[in-house]
């Protein structure tokens, strides 16, 4: 994978984005697996609705990880240098997940010509899930 | 009723975990990873890794692989089902692959209020460490809601 050039990049430029399959039961069941989180939040129906909940509904680490894929679709992994996100809205079974992200910043970080990144994960109708930031380095 | 702060600089009980391949493999499959560095050993071998690539979020699951992933929250007499994840950030130093054993060393660093209590946060600070070596920052806030 070639890094993207830094002085080619401008603040404003959008990162190659996606959209998910809607997140479905079996993604949960999946990502539970695949996490080791097996909360009855997002798997078992009979106990969100024991509490009031009407049915289950994403593990927000699952749109965190949408996110991480955005990045690493565009950079190799070993030049991210920090990743954060703030869980803003809970996703629902049968969204999809338009995972956007552009830059926001060019900045040197201990040496390194680093570019930072503004990345949202929302719904189709552009409810924003999670809103992340992350610095990458290009050098 | 408010969390005491007292528990600010308490150490969180420590734990190690080997991320598996095997794990691996269904956690690229739930987030429609395509990579197969990410879940094919082979190719990972053929790309010149020790294994298959941890990916960015992982850490976190790994933080949480313990039987009581949230102790710090019970010492602190929190109700758990009234827990959300608020944010949740990483800082990388270098990459991690399957089969290497890591060390989590987590301290609570802060916690705060806002709306008069009705919203605590509770922030959690953990190292990575593999072999002693610093590979990742791991730094969650969690809520509690009144």
């Amino acid at each position: 994978m070639t890094k993207p050039n830094f002085d080619a990049l401008n603040v404003g430029d959008a990162i190659p984005s996606f959209t998910t399959e809607p997140v479905s039961r079996l993604t949960l069941a999946l990502y539970a697996t695949g996490s080791g989180d097996h909360h009855p939040l997002h798997l078992d129906q009979d106990y969100v609705r024991s509490k009031g909940i009407p049915d289950v509904f994403a593990h927000g680490m699952l749109g965190m990880a949408y996110l991480g894929r955005l990045l690493t679709q565009w950079v190799p992994q070993a030049a991210i240098r920090s990743f954060g996100v703030r869980f803003t809205a809970i996703t629902q079974v049968g969204e999809r997940l338009v995972c956007t992200g552009k830059v926001v910043e060019k900045l040197e970080q201990a040496g390194e010509k680093c570019v930072r990144l503004e990345l949202t994960c929302a719904n189709e109708q552009g409810e924003a899930k999670h809103k992340a930031d992350a610095v990458v380095a290009l050098t | 009723m408010l969390i005491d702060k007292k528990h600010i600089g308490m150490k969180v009980p420590p734990h190690s975990v080997t991320p598996t391949a095997w794990q691996l493999k269904w956690f690229a499959k739930a987030t429609g990873e395509t990579n197969p560095i990410y879940f094919d050993e082979a190719a990972a071998a053929q790309a010149g890794l020790p294994g298959v690539l941890v990916p960015p979020t992982f850490f976190f699951c790994m933080d949480m692989d313990k039987d009581h992933p949230f102790d710090y929250l019970e010492t602190m007499g929190c109700d758990l089902g009234k827990m959300l994840h608020g944010e949740q950030s990483f800082v990388y130093h270098q990459p991690v692959h399957s089969g290497e054993k890591l060390d989590f060393d987590g301290v609570i660093t802060d916690i705060y209020d806002k709306k008069n209590g009705a919203l605590q946060f509770v922030v959690k600070d953990v190292k990575v460490l593999r072999q002693g070596e610093l590979v990742c920052d791991v730094h969650s806030v969690m809520v509690i809601r009144a």
